[in-house]
């Protein structure tokens, strides 16, 4: 080997230095956060910005957890989520299949339909007034159903399914299975590792998705999450009128908003070592095409 | 990469042209009959596709109504283009034209090819654990929801104990109203895009960077390049024909300046610049509820894309890509 140079070496180095540093720009808001609602009063009133406190307390969450808003609005973007994942995931897969068939009449006209809706879409307002005619307003079917499918998903399984051995779908039939069988019995257990990566795509949009609500939930009862928190941190509208006052602790305001932000970016940062594993090929799955 | 074109080249050959052949629909009655289950799996996708994707494009129809939401679309009066008339002629049309177009050119310029550069960067490090500790790292904010992004956003650049301004008013400079301010809109917008999608921005390319056959830079060293001449001569051809593709998608969806980012970061402050084609077909439509006036608006934004989007898609074809359809 020749010895590397000066000038690779520098190079190097300052890669190196400039790559950490991207890496700490990408965390510090993170930090700056979960420092925040982790602060008490008494060191915010003299210090004013507290990178790393000194003393840890939990007042904020203390606080948020008294009242009936956040866990409520926790409880319900669970609920959102889970079912609305098993919905996406259900009704991605029943149209994926038969459309891996390349015998089936009629599959071209109805893969057409689809790539036609990834070009061309209604628009706001007319997809507004035919949830709203379907009476599914304040009501999660609004959440649910007008994503059931994305239509790129579909195409990606779609192709994930076209991929996999005709024989083992073959002697099944021959054994007497139908093909709703075949479907969760074979193909589903030999796609797990693309189902996964579905169904966290489809988890995490659930969970980040606020908009539909805005949209299609008046009844502040059953909004999720994300609304609370832009009601509360950007709007400042948010009152915790139930919550326990804690006599004996004042709570700063911004600590509260500080844990709102955190309570609600933490599911999805316990999920990310399993999307992680998985993204990186779902991804490549489809958009590679260079 | 070729295994992928291959497994996807189907997909955009659908036979759109080729006349129906006679007896057809009598074979699709038998192919049906005989594979009953089949059709039936595919009977709920079809209703979703019909109800929420056809049903709503059918229904754009109002932009050339007065649709009268007790009426229905049925009874509604016609009314021609009084609409895009009405858009056309309203300065708030070049208002919105400019923010968007503006916000477009922004991400062109100095998000675009950020991750590229990243991608390069990363491609250099030798040490894996290293390499991998930071795409680990700058993954994370893609998963992060928009709204948890503008309010790290909002409690950071707020006027009242917010670090920036603390750090400015410390250095003795007087608070800059970032949130509430025209001038900060497009920096702040850019900025965030930046931040959250940078990182994942990288994977496209650091796959095509993957695929890069060691030997040639063997080779290239044996004929005396150094880092910069392996980078220019051997690493950055292997990702020209992405980086081409990439930007002529992003032609494509000009217009889909992030609606959710935006609609976030929007008040009344920063309204001038602030408003795009979406925001302003929600606020007109559901909140002022003119609905004709609005899906007029939304179909010409959505034809517009189209149009870019189908150019784009022939362009890249074009270039010898595979295109996105």
């Amino acid at each position: 080997m020749r010895e590397r140079s000066l000038g690779s070496k520098v190079f190097d180095a300052a890669n190196h230095f400039v790559l950490l540093l991207v890496g700490i720009v990408t965390v510090l808001p993170f930090l700056y956060v979960i420092s925040g609602s982790l602060v008490s009063s008494e060191e915010l009133l003299v210090k004013k910005v507290v990178l790393i406190p000194t003393h840890i307390s939990w007042d904020a969450y203390r606080y948020i957890f008294s009242s009936k808003i956040i866990y409520q609005s926790l409880l319900n973007t669970v609920f959102i989520t889970v079912v609305g994942t098993f919905i996406n995931l259900l009704l991605t897969t029943l149209m994926a299949y038969p459309l891996a068939k390349k015998k089936l009449r009629g599959r071209n006209k109805i893969m057409l339909m689809i790539v036609i809706t990834m070009l061309f879409n209604g628009g706001m307002i007319p997809t507004y007034l035919v949830v709203k005619s379907l009476g599914m307003l304040d009501t999660y079917w609004s959440l649910w159903l007008p994503i059931a499918i994305s239509a790129f998903n579909l195409v990606l399984l779609r192709n994930f399914f076209q991929q996999l051995p005709e024989e083992l779908e073959e002697s099944a039939k021959i054994d007497g299975c139908n093909d709703l069988r075949i479907l969760y019995r074979i193909v589903v257990p030999l796609s797990l590792p693309a189902m996964a990566t579905f169904a966290l795509f489809y988890a995490v949009g659930h969970w980040n998705s606020y908009f539909s609500a805005v949209i299609y939930i008046n009844n502040s009862n059953i909004w999720p999450i994300q609304v609370w928190l832009r009601q509360i941190v950007m709007l400042s509208t948010g009152g915790f009128t139930d919550a326990n006052a804690l006599s004996e602790v004042v709570v700063p305001p911004e600590s509260i908003k500080y844990a709102v932000i955190v309570v609600a970016a933490v599911p999805v940062l316990l999920l990310y070592p399993f999307l992680q594993k998985h993204f990186a090929k779902g991804v490549l799955l489809g958009s590679v095409k260079g | 990469m070729n295994r992928t074109m291959a497994r996807n080249e189907e997909v955009p050959q659908t036979p759109l042209s080729k006349p129906i052949e006679r007896g057809y629909v009598k074979q699709l009655i038998l192919d049906i009959r005989r594979e009953k289950l089949l059709y039936l799996m595919l009977l709920p996708g079809i209703l979703f596709f019909v109800l929420f994707k056809y049903l709503p494009m059918l229904g754009t129809v109002i932009a050339f109504q007065d649709y009268q939401p007790f009426a229905g679309i049925m009874k509604s009066p016609w009314v021609g283009l009084k609409h895009f008339h009405r858009f056309f002629t309203d300065p708030v049309f070049w208002m919105l034209f400019k923010n968007t177009l503006l916000l477009a050119v922004y991400n062109l310029i100095f998000f675009f090819p950020l991750p590229i550069i990243l991608a390069l960067m990363l491609n250099e490090v030798r040490k894996q654990i290293f390499k991998r500790f930071v795409q680990t790292i700058i993954y994370i904010p893609h998963f992060i929801s928009w709204v948890v992004v503008a309010g790290l956003t909002y409690t950071m650049l707020t006027t009242e104990g917010g670090i920036v301004n603390e750090a400015i008013a410390s250095l003795g400079a007087s608070k800059v109203n970032f949130l509430l301010s025209n001038d900060w809109f497009r920096t702040l917008i850019t900025s965030q895009v930046v931040w959250k999608e940078t990182g994942w921005g990288t994977i496209i390319f650091l796959a095509a960077l993957a695929g890069v056959d060691q030997q040639l830079y063997e080779a290239a060293r044996i004929d005396g390049a150094g880092r910069w001449h392996q980078l220019w001569h051997v690493t950055f051809p292997a990702i020209r024909t992405t980086i081409v593709l990439l930007l002529i998608l992003r032609l494509g969806s000009f217009l889909d300046t992030g609606f959710e980012q935006i609609f976030l970061m929007l008040n009344s402050g920063n309204r001038d610049v602030g408003e795009v084609f979406d925001t302003y077909v929600y606020t007109s439509g559901l909140l002022n509820a003119q609905f004709s006036y609005s899906t007029a608006v939304g179909l010409f934004k959505s034809v517009v894309s189209l149009i870019l989007v189908i150019s784009a898609n022939a362009l890249a074809k074009k270039f010898g890509e595979e295109g996105v359809y």
